[in-house]
């Protein structure tokens, strides 16, 4: 018979929290979403012994049981909910050895709470080097409860907490702080209203200004009398509730834990005189910028390659393979063209996390916020913002997940919904042939016109994200108040173990997650392609047979004009049809508008699609290119003259045309809402600015 | 006495006194309390956020919210 036990792990941020849980549960962990929020829930479990088995609950990382955001009051919610199947038989309270002053403080709350609470002073390996000393078996004593010495950079300690973890009902429940201290008067009477109870967590209900979605709010049924106190009376008590705390820690600690500073080095100032540097402080992030550009921009392109090969050739491979019909047509050009539209993105957010995580885990992503905190504010985007908004000219999927490290959700939220406007990588194809096309190729006082208009759209991009993230800024209502208070954590290596850890969850996440949505839209997206209503989709070979029998056509010239009449007849072609009316003011005919519908894949499937419908082979540039430059209106003049050529350009730098961000979106937000509202306005903002365009040009 | 806003960069201090209507909770509880020890460690262009080291805890906060601190800096030794 296996012992199952509930165990939280709690700490501040910057603890090495996460490090512990890796070093309890390895890759026996799951990432998820609390139900409704977008709060990252982590578990994972790890054997104790022979019959007791821990599952571990690493909760978001937060400075005190006083929750002033949606991660923290996760934490608040379930410590106060006995009922919760997550209610831990055993909190861990992680601190930091350097720290553990501030530390103590959430140690503190959450023993006041009654749960068994055992405390991990981590980073145990750097005691000698900053000089401290603690008398471990005083403080065990002085805190009523069992304290463990941690290193998970010398994998110490981590055995000896499994062994107090499987004997936790040893560990004494008994609180810490006396809430009459605080305020007599007012505790006294809230424990005459409602006797039997703690009154630390009677307090604690009254306090919160989050939303308790989970938590019975019958429990306390009249708090309310207690809530009409005035906010700012509340929060003296808070305050009063802190400094308290402060002193039994100060007194604690005064017997326990010695420092001698003349031991210490000081890595810290060196490093930040240099990283936060007025000037060179913003060359070295501008630096670390371009590596990580260059990686997801450049490095990325040879797995991408490879992988983009392997699956056509895996397609092709399996049209050879399987006898020839509309099963084999699924698998080849539905589904496995559909699971390469999801293995491509891989090397990308392999990549991105990897500079990320190694950023977070250094603890240069806070310096990060320092240097770039004025410049964004005015924006309702956080300092951290610009490492998705770069990354964003690259691929929109890694950007959109690079925001989880934001942690006001109203900034994360706006920077999810201004990434797209960024020029990614895939508009490329679209903006050359484009340009190509239209732009003649003349230079003025030596600068190229194609060139400029190739910045142009950069620009643009940025703009229009930084105008939209304005905008939002003013529109959107904060859920709860917040404040910029950033620690700036100690310097460390980053631990290969977490980097690669996270490394590998992103990646999967994408993979199961959003990838499940790709795949479902690319199927569809193959099917209203493959298929059409009607003789004419039916019978399309029979007729484009004998319209030509007296060309001399070859094979391939024959079977070209067949698809581009079988993609006219299909259900794309029909809906390409069917809005001419709408896009005929941007300058667009129905072939346009059936390559504007199937690059929703990816925008750059719009030259492949015009190129089938002009019947011409697909990996022809040149080819597609005379073809486009010919093409004609019904009064003779060129299709792909500059006012349609600049209205496609600003149709595709503002129209939400990627499934694959609005599934990521949609992971990320947890929530049908956001990516809805984007491919809403984004569409307006694309068609709206086209429509300016070719009208004013034409 | 005056607000952390106007100390210099490297100046100590003792946090004298705060408002706290206008101090989020989480300042408070990082060590923003009359009588402990702060310093202005190093100022982002504009000199806007501040970092600072109060008590044992290095953070940064915007000038908005240090206005709301009032210091009495201490005699270099």
């Amino acid at each position: 018979m296996i012992k199952n036990i509930n165990v939280a792990l709690i700490g501040n941020p910057n603890t090495g929290k996460t490090s512990v849980f890796n070093a309890l549960t390895g890759l026996n962990q799951k990432v998820g979403n609390y139900p409704g929020i977008t709060v990252e829930k982590k578990q994972g479990s790890c054997r104790l012994d022979r019959i007791t088995k821990a599952r571990i609950l690493d909760l978001p990382g937060t400075y005190s049981l006083n929750a002033s955001s949606m991660d923290e009051s996760v934490v608040v919610e379930l410590l106060l909910n006995k009922n919760d199947p997550d209610f831990p038989d055993v909190a861990v309270v992680v601190t930091d050895v350097e720290n553990l002053k501030r530390n103590l403080l959430l140690f503190t709350q959450i023993k006041d709470l009654e749960i068994p609470t055992v405390l991990v002073i981590n980073m145990s390996d750097q005691m000698q080097r900053k000089g401290i000393k603690i008398d471990i078996e005083k403080l065990e004593e002085k805190l009523i409860t069992s304290v463990v010495l941690v290193s998970t950079r010398q994998n110490s300690g981590v055995e000896k907490l499994k062994q107090i973890l499987i004997d936790y009902r040893s560990i004494s429940t008994l609180p810490i702080l006396d809430p009459t201290t605080i305020d007599q008067d007012y505790f006294e009477n809230l424990g005459k209203a409602f006797p039997n109870q703690s009154l630390y967590k009677l307090w604690l209900v009254i306090t919160q200004d989050v939303n308790f979605t989970k938590l019975e709010r019958q429990k306390v049924p009249d708090s309310t009398q207690f809530k009409t106190q005035s906010q700012s009376y509340l929060k003296k008590l808070q305050q009063r509730e802190t400094i308290k705390r402060y002193q039994s820690i100060n007194q604690i600690l005064k017997e326990t834990y010695r420092v001698n500073r003349e031991e210490a080095t000081d890595l810290r100032s060196k490093l930040d005189n240099l990283l936060i540097h007025k000037f060179w402080g913003y060359v070295i992030f501008f630096m670390i910028l371009l590596i990580i550009f260059q990686a997801i921009f450049d490095w990325s392109s040879v797995p991408m390659d490879f992988i983009d090969s392997s699956f056509a050739r895996m397609s092709e491979w399996i049209k050879t393979q399987m006898p020839a019909g509309i099963l084999t047509d699924l698998i080849a050009e539905g589904v496995v063209s559909g699971l390469g539209g999801i293995v491509i993105f891989i090397p990308q957010i392999a990549f991105l996390f990897l500079f990320i995580s190694i950023l977070e885990e250094t603890g240069y992503m806070s310096r990060v916020v320092f240097l770039m905190d004025r410049g964004l504010r005015k924006f309702g985007l956080s300092g951290k913002s610009v490492v998705p908004l770069i990354s964003g000219t690259a691929c929109a999927i890694p950007a959109v997940m690079a925001t989880r490290n934001i942690e006001n959700w109203k900034e994360r939220l706006i920077t999810i919904l201004v990434v797209p406007f960024t020029t990614c990588s895939a508009r490329l194809p679209v903006y050359m042939i484009l340009i190509s096309l239209v732009i003649p190729n003349d230079r003025l006082l030596g600068i190229n016109y194609q060139g400029l208009t190739l910045m142009g759209l950069y620009l643009i991009g940025f703009l229009m994200a930084i105008v939209s993230a304005s905008i939002l800024n003013r529109l959107l209502k904060s859920p709860n108040k917040s404040y910029f208070v950033v620690e700036m954590p100690n310097y460390k290596l980053p631990l290969l173990k977490n980097v690669a850890i996270t490394v590998w969850e992103k990646t999967r996440s994408f993979v199961v997650e959003a990838g499940k949505i790709i795949l479902a839209i690319s199927i569809l997206l193959w099917f209203m392609a493959s298929f059409g209503p009607g003789e004419k989709f039916s019978n399309a070979e029979q007729i484009i047979t004998q319209q030509y029998s007296n060309e001399a056509l070859n094979d391939l010239e024959l079977e070209n004009k067949i698809a581009s009449f079988k993609l006219e007849n299909s259900y794309i072609g029909i809906l390409g049809k069917t809005i001419e009316p709408i896009i005929l003011p941007l300058g667009y005919d129905w072939k346009i508008g059936i390559a504007l519908i199937s690059s929703f894949a990816a925008r750059e499937v719009f030259v492949g699609t015009l190129a089938t419908i002009y019947s011409v082979e697909r990996d022809a540039e040149e080819t597609i290119k005379t073809r486009m430059a010919g093409e004609t209106r019904s009064d003779g003049s060129r299709l792909f003259n500059l006012p349609t050529g600049i209205s496609l350009m600003l149709f595709y730098a503002f129209a939400m045309q990627c499934m694959s961000t609005l599934a990521i979106v949609k992971k990320e937000t947890n929530s049908w809402k956001w990516p809805g509202i984007q491919l809403f306005s984004m569409t307006i903002i694309a068609y709206l600015s086209a429509l300016m365009a070719y009208q004013i040009l034409k | 006495m005056f607000p952390l806003d106007q100390l210099a960069i490297g100046q100590k201090a003792i946090i004298e006194s705060i408002e706290t209507d206008f101090l989020p909770l989480k300042l408070i509880e990082m060590g923003c309390l009359p009588g402990n020890e702060i310093s202005l460690l190093h100022l982002a262009p504009f000199r806007d956020p501040l970092y600072l080291k109060i008590d044992e805890a290095h953070l940064a906060i915007r000038k908005d919210v240090a206005r709301y601190i009032m210091v009495k800096p201490l005699m270099d030794d």
